[in-house]
């Protein structure tokens, strides 16, 4: 399963780079979100754009790997469609190998919008304030996530009739998710029925584990900490795969 | 000789269609059955079905002796195939799109690279192996999709409606290619709407309609099933057209029909048949253009045995007088 799953991954990523529009989504949309957030929100929100954007950044960066995540849906419906799926079904290889070789391949998308909007966020002024092992962390703990995520999208694009409906229902489970979370703004500025959510949305936490790894724990909400954070992100991640994973692999073989 | 794929008794239903009713096929080895029958008559369920991606509702199938639900892996070991539509990766180019399904069929990469090529000179694709395959035309798809279920070269080859959408100098291509697949010794199960196509390649034939077999017999023997033979008259003039129709009328099994308005056809029980209408034609000084005598085209045996109107498929060809 795992050379099929390799080379299928290799698939992914040779499309991606023969079709440069591809990337837009991790270059330029990360790029137009800082700009947008930082400059017309960050007087209203924190009082000036610098500490704003210390803020908001990691935020940013979790909301892009999350888009990121869920185009996936929408390549593979794409690819049912067109008869792609067929012929590989019709070969002697391993049974998930077509869902889980695009997964890995999006890893390199994954890096490649980490990576933009990083970099672009020190240049408009974002400072790390840890060993550079932790900004590593923080990387790795996104692909993470967005692997265990992106499962929510497969099945999406399995049970889907066409990729139109599949970015439909993608954009409707990512809008709240990201929103309703520590995003954008401090959790406790919410409402208060909306705080329970917020403190149980995964998001929250994968935020709140990469703002401390960014930027140290007093740039945490009070009485988090890292390590506490790392550990709810990679329960969450458990659970969506353990629940996502099975179904996803379910659809695919139903439907074709 | 033994069958490389025996079915019997496929049911498939999709929610209020029943797609199959009971489908049984054989194919010997190393021969073509051509799977024949209009839209929706169930064609592609009995490929699919064939080469493990849907299961039967009911009945069984094996190729090369295994079970399509139970011993998948080792049916889709045995066979190609090529879908209706082109199933290559559009943003791939011809040579990674090739390369990649025989290193998913674990020939290494150096030896998936060197099938690559010998299949896409096969093919005549070698000038266009570098690019993506979403700038080919239709019929180069068609030979790359072709290519790709050749190369981990498979006992039995499922070619699903291979022509649909080409014309007619590509069919010819692709019949050509399937050909050279057929001398290999590879066994090949051929979906088409084109009477013409069954007839120009298969060695058997299998008629479905609403997902029944409503024939089965060689090309020849299928003619013959609907009987006799036919002669068509086409005069210069279409002032005898009448005289015409009076003599066929006298030779014939039937009432005469007008193909077309300047043409009379009919079916006649011997040969002879023809002897008279050419010394009665020769006797009344009526110039023809068009005189033949021919078995019945399959598009005449399609239409008699579903009663439906035939499909697009051209007209035999008739012969000049």
């Amino acid at each position: 399963m795992i050379r099929d799953s390799l080379i299928l991954a290799k698939r992914t990523v040779t499309k991606m780079f023969r079709s440069p529009e591809q990337f837009i989504d991790v270059t330029l949309q990360p790029i137009l979100m800082t700009t947008i957030f930082v400059f017309i929100f960050g007087g209203a929100v924190a009082g000036g754009t610098s500490q704003y954007i210390q803020f908001v950044l990691p935020g940013i960066i979790v909301q892009t790997v999350m888009f990121t995540s869920l185009t996936i849906g929408v390549n593979l419906n794409t690819d049912i469609q067109k008869g792609v799926f067929d012929r590989f079904r019709s070969l002697p290889i391993s049974r998930s190998a077509p869902l889980v070789g695009p997964v890995l391949g999006d890893i390199v998308r994954h890096t490649i919008a980490i990576g933009v909007t990083l970099i672009y966020g020190v240049l408009l002024g974002f400072r790390t304030d840890t060993p550079w092992f932790h900004v590593l962390g923080a990387a790795l703990l996104m692909i993470v996530f967005a692997l265990s995520l992106c499962w929510v999208s497969v099945l999406i694009g399995m049970l889907a009739r066409t990729s139109g409906a599949v970015q439909g229902l993608s954009f409707l489970i990512v809008f709240p998710l990201t929103f309703a979370s520590s995003t954008f703004v401090p959790a406790s500025t919410l409402p208060v029925w909306m705080q329970g959510f917020v403190s149980v949305n995964p998001v929250t936490h994968v935020i709140g584990a990469i703002r401390g790894l960014l930027s140290g724990e007093s740039a945490m909400a009070a009485g988090t900490t890292v390590g506490g954070e790392v550990l709810w992100v990679l329960a969450s991640c458990v659970v969506l795969v353990g629940i996502f994973f099975p179904l996803a692999t379910w659809a695919y073989r139903r439907k074709i | 000789m033994t069958n490389i794929i025996e079915a019997h008794g496929l049911t498939k239903r999709f929610g209020k269609t029943q797609a199959l009713a009971g489908v049984d096929f054989e194919v010997e080895q190393g021969s073509v059955l051509g799977v024949l029958g209009p839209n929706g008559a169930g064609k592609t369920t009995a490929v699919r079905i064939l080469a493990t991606l849907l299961r039967p509702d009911d009945g069984y199938a094996k190729v090369a002796g295994f079970d399509v639900v139970h011993q998948a892996k080792d049916v889709r070991r045995t066979i190609g195939l090529t879908g209706q539509y082109a199933s290559v990766d559009e943003e791939l180019s011809g040579i990674q799109n090739l390369v990649m399904i025989g290193q998913l069929l674990h020939l290494s990469t150096t030896q998936a690279r060197a099938r690559a090529v010998e299949l896409l000179a096969e093919f005549d694709l070698t000038d266009a192996a570098k690019r993506a395959t979403k700038t080919y035309s239709g019929g180069m798809r068609r030979r790359l999709d072709l290519a790709a279920s050749l190369i981990g070269r498979p006992q039995v080859v499922y070619l699903d409606e291979p022509t649909t959408g080409l014309d007619p100098a590509k069919r010819e291509d692709v019949w050509n290619m399937i050909r050279v697949l057929v001398k290999l010794g590879t066994t090949v199960l051929l979906t088409t709407q084109y009477l013409e196509e069954a007839d120009a390649l298969a060695n058997e034939i299998t008629v479905i309609d609403h997902g029944k077999v409503i024939a089965h017999d060689t090309p020849q023997g299928l003619k013959r099933q609907v009987g006799g033979q036919t002669i068509e008259v086409r005069p210069v003039s279409l002032a005898d057209i009448d005289r015409v129709t009076a003599l066929l009328t006298s030779v014939g099994t039937r009432v005469p029909e007008h193909p077309a308005p300047d043409m009379v056809s009919v079916p006649v029980d011997s040969g002879e048949a023809l002897t008279r209408v050419v010394a009665t034609l020769a006797a009344e000084k009526i110039a023809v253009t068009e005189l033949s005598l021919r078995l019945p085209s399959l598009d005449e045996v399609f239409y008699s045995l579903t009663g439906k109107a035939k499909t697009e498929a051209e007209v035999e060809e008739e012969v000049a007088a």
